[in-house]
């Protein structure tokens, strides 16, 4: 293989973004990806496999065979996970990672969600800490993977966001029926309900055209190409520049080191399972938080005997997603109008400033439900099953209101991943190892905002509410999984540097969710990608023809 | 057509239950006998679960879960997604037969209606963890997408109300937000 300057490791939302911007300032870029390219033909909308509801598999990867993972509960006994289990904590793997199939929820982080330990101080035991960066370091690269991956939506009912700079490039879809009854809710109540941005086209942008408003958003990929991932947007632009070489169903089995401590490519096995090697001058990892820490332990040498970037056995610590959390509201009138996407209202009034909790979470209404989804979701005291369920569910289907956020979480050093010491992949690689949960004052959180969304839900009129908070037995890291490789200055403490570059492998950088030290009250995606066009920017500025200035 | 990786081998049981002989059998790995409509079950077990799911979705003026084609999807996945589950089925459908001879002295399909319900109620405590998968199962293949046998002619989605085949394209919403101009 010839010898390139950049192999990126996973064809995801930042990884997609990284390829983009390296190509295109002139750097020779192979970008590696395990899963494949699907199109729109192979988008079936299948209510019982998709990347939401996996009843029968995820239809975007991993593959049920040969993937395990393994989960330790409270007493520390393991579990095997299969890609379709919740405790898989499954994200994506294709190219466009998540971003294929995902909800396409375009949130910016707020300001105090960069400066979390400054503004409420770390609970015991947690391990909440400050971003080196700050919101208005940010800034510029929300407003380019605002206007690059294209979002719709609209600000300005809200005054709880941070400043911008520029609006978003495309106006809010026409409101739904759950917005014409949540909204004047909302507003009732004292809040500042809005449209939930969306990095969806709601008008034709950037080559394609709008959303057609079916009922199979969320999970599926989109059949009218209107939902925008890095598939659809910067992986085109990369591969068009001449640079780019993106190779599918190849996965990378560790990164080389030489015996000077630096990067020199990765091994991969390729999509007939024949082992290769791509020497480069860079190394970018972007597997999402999970597989990121797993590669990096998986990759040992002499010099680093327990994985690369983990002198300090931090890789894989802070392990976060979201706690989600809400109600659902049953109504004497319809709120059903099977439109697409479903998710249209949103509020961020609670994300910080109540007394007592180490923050909070935005709260919105649900995408669109499919009849699956409905089966447990009916107001207490209906019959599990038999005539009196079947009778619910006709009468509830299309009089219930959901709606939930993502709490933050409160990290803890203990809530980590490692590598399995027997359990090994079809490539024979240890698997991914979860131990620990969330500190649990996120529980906290979770239950207030859970009375929050049902306080909402009465208030728009509903006649039953139940809530939704549980109790999880493991950190809910799933798709919003983040903070495996924790940015900071300090070399002792995280494991990136504020550019992304590992603190004692220059030419080794991780840029996605892993890097994130907290992860915001909101869907993560944005702001994955604006570090990513953040981390790639200070890249090229260093980049001196074959390696980095030092 | 099917894939080779969609059909399971034939287990001995299904060679047995195919009832034919030499090497008409092996063709017979994906198309199991012509005599059974089954890729899995017996076709005794196949009665019995269908008795079961249809207390768990009984008939009104919506098919129930086996007219809906529900015991065809847990058929199928036994023999694709849910192959892990196929002792399970085995053995638990004897045993609610064992359980209906045992409180009512007759097989379960014999039973009259209410007592079918009575077992099925003995079943959900005596053989609760049996129990939460049929439900779960028949759900699935009640309220599933019809490609996997379950939930015929999208009879679910027609009795929620919900467009079948669903309306797609801008139409839907720009009739509603011009008020039809
Ligand atoms: C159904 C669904 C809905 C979602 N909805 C939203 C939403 O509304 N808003 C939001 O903000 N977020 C949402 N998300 C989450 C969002 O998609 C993720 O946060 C985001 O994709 C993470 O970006 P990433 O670059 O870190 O990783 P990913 O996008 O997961 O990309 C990582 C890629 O790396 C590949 N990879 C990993 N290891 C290797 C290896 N060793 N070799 C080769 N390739 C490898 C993986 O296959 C994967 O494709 C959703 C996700 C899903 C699945
Ligand atoms: S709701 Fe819109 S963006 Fe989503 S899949 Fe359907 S058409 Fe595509």
């Amino acid at each position: 293989m010839k010898r390139v300057n950049a192999v990126v490791i996973g064809a995801g939302a930042a990884g997609g973004i990284v390829a983009k911007e390296l190509a295109c300032a002139g750097l020779s870029v192979v970008l590696l990806e395990r899963g494949k390219w699907y199109t729109a033909a192979d988008c079936r909308k299948d209510d019982l496999r998709n990347q939401r509801t996996t009843v029968l598999g995820n239809a975007f990867g991993p593959e049920e065979e040969g993937n395990p993972r393994v989960w330790l509960d409270a007493d520390g006994h393991p579990h095997t996970a299969l890609p379709n289990e919740g405790s898989y904590q499954n994200n994506a793997a294709c190219v466009g990672g998540g971003t294929l199939s995902y909800g396409a929820q375009a949130w910016r982080y707020l300001p105090q969600d960069f400066r979390m330990r400054s503004t409420y101080g770390a609970p015991s035991g947690s391990s909440l800490e400050d971003w080196p960066i700050t919101y208005d370091d940010l800034e510029p690269f929300y407003e380019k993977a605002e206007w690059e991956i294209g979002v719709s939506g609209d600000y300005s009912g809200t005054p709880f966001h941070g400043p911008r700079k520029r609006d978003l490039p495309m106006p809010p879809l026409p409101p739904g029926k759950e917005f014409s009854i949540l909204e004047p809710a909302a507003k009732r109540l004292g809040l500042h309900p809005f449209h939930i941005p969306m990095a969806r086209n709601s008008i034709s942008y950037n080559g394609r055209g709008p959303c057609m408003r079916c009922r199979w958003c969320v999970g599926f990929a989109c059949e009218v190409d209107a939902k925008n991932g890095s598939q659809n947007t910067v992986i085109p632009v990369a591969l068009a520049t001449g640079n780019c070489e993106l190779r599918t169903e190849c996965m990378v089995k560790e990164i080389l080191s030489d015996e000077h401590g630096r990067a020199r490519g990765v091994a991969y096995f390729d999509e007939k399972g024949r082992l290769q090697e791509q020497l480069a001058d860079v190394v970018v990892v972007s597997g999402c938080a999970i597989e990121s820490a797993r590669l990096l332990l998986n990759s040992r040498s002499r010099l680093f005997p327990d994985g690369l970037g983990n002198r300090y056995d931090l890789v894989g610590r802070h392990l976060q997603g979201h706690h989600y959390t809400g109600a659902v509201g049953f109504f004497d009138f319809e709120t059903y109008d099977d439109l697409g996407p479903g998710a249209t209202i949103a509020v961020s009034d609670y994300n910080h400033g109540t007394p007592g909790l180490c923050g909070g979470g935005m709260l919105a209404n649900e995408f669109i439900r499919l009849p699956i989804h409905m089966v447990d979701r009916m107001p207490p005291g209906t019959p599990r099953w038999g005539l009196g369920h079947k009778q619910a569910m006709r009468q509830w289907h299309k009089r219930s209101i959901v709606i939930m956020g993502p709490t933050q979480q409160i990290p803890t050093a203990e809530g980590r991943v490692t590598v399995d010491p027997g359990v090994k992949d079809k490539w024979g690689l240890p698997v991914a190892r979860f131990e620990g949960n969330v500190h649990p004052h996120t529980f906290e959180i979770g239950d207030k905002q859970a009375s929050r969304a049902e306080a909402w839900l009465k208030e728009a009129g509903a006649i039953h509410t139940s809530r939704m908070s549980s109790r999880p037995e493991q950190v809910s890291a799933g798709q919003h999984q983040a903070g495996t490789c924790r940015m900071g200055s300090d070399p002792h403490t995280s494991v990136v540097n504020r550019f992304c570059q590992v603190h004692d492998v220059d030419n080794l950088f991780v840029i996605d969710s892993s890097v994130h030290v907290t992860n915001g009250g909101f869907n993560p995606v944005l702001t994955i990608m604006a570090i990513a066009f953040y981390a790639s920017d200070a890249l090229v500025r260093t980049w001196r023809g074959t390696g980095l200035r030092s | 057509m099917k894939t080779t990786s969609e059909c399971g081998p034939v287990t001995r049981r299904q060679f047995l239950a195919a009832g034919v002989v030499g090497g008409a059998v092996l063709a017979a790995g994906c198309k199991p006998g012509r005599q059974s409509v089954w890729e899995f079950f017996t076709p005794e077990e196949a009665r019995t679960l269908s008795t079961i799911c249809d207390q768990i979705i009984p008939a009104d003026d919506y098919p129930s879960a086996s007219q809906a084609g529900v015991v065809t999807y847990i058929d199928r996945q036994l023999a694709r997604f849910y192959r892990a589950h196929r002792d399970a089925y085995r053995i638990g459908l004897q045993n609610v037969q064992e359980l209906s001879q045992r409180h009512f002295a007759q097989v379960l399909e014999a039973l009259t209606a209410e007592k079918q319900l009575q077992a099925v109620l003995l079943m959900e405590t005596e053989q609760a963890e049996f129990f939460e998968m049929v439900r779960k199962h028949t759900f699935e293949g009640f309220y599933g997408s019809p490609r996997h046998g379950g939930n015929r002619d999208a009879a679910s989605w027609q009795m929620l109300g919900l467009s079948e085949p669903p309306l797609l394209g801008r139409a839907q919403y720009d009739l509603r937000e011009r008020g039809g101009q």
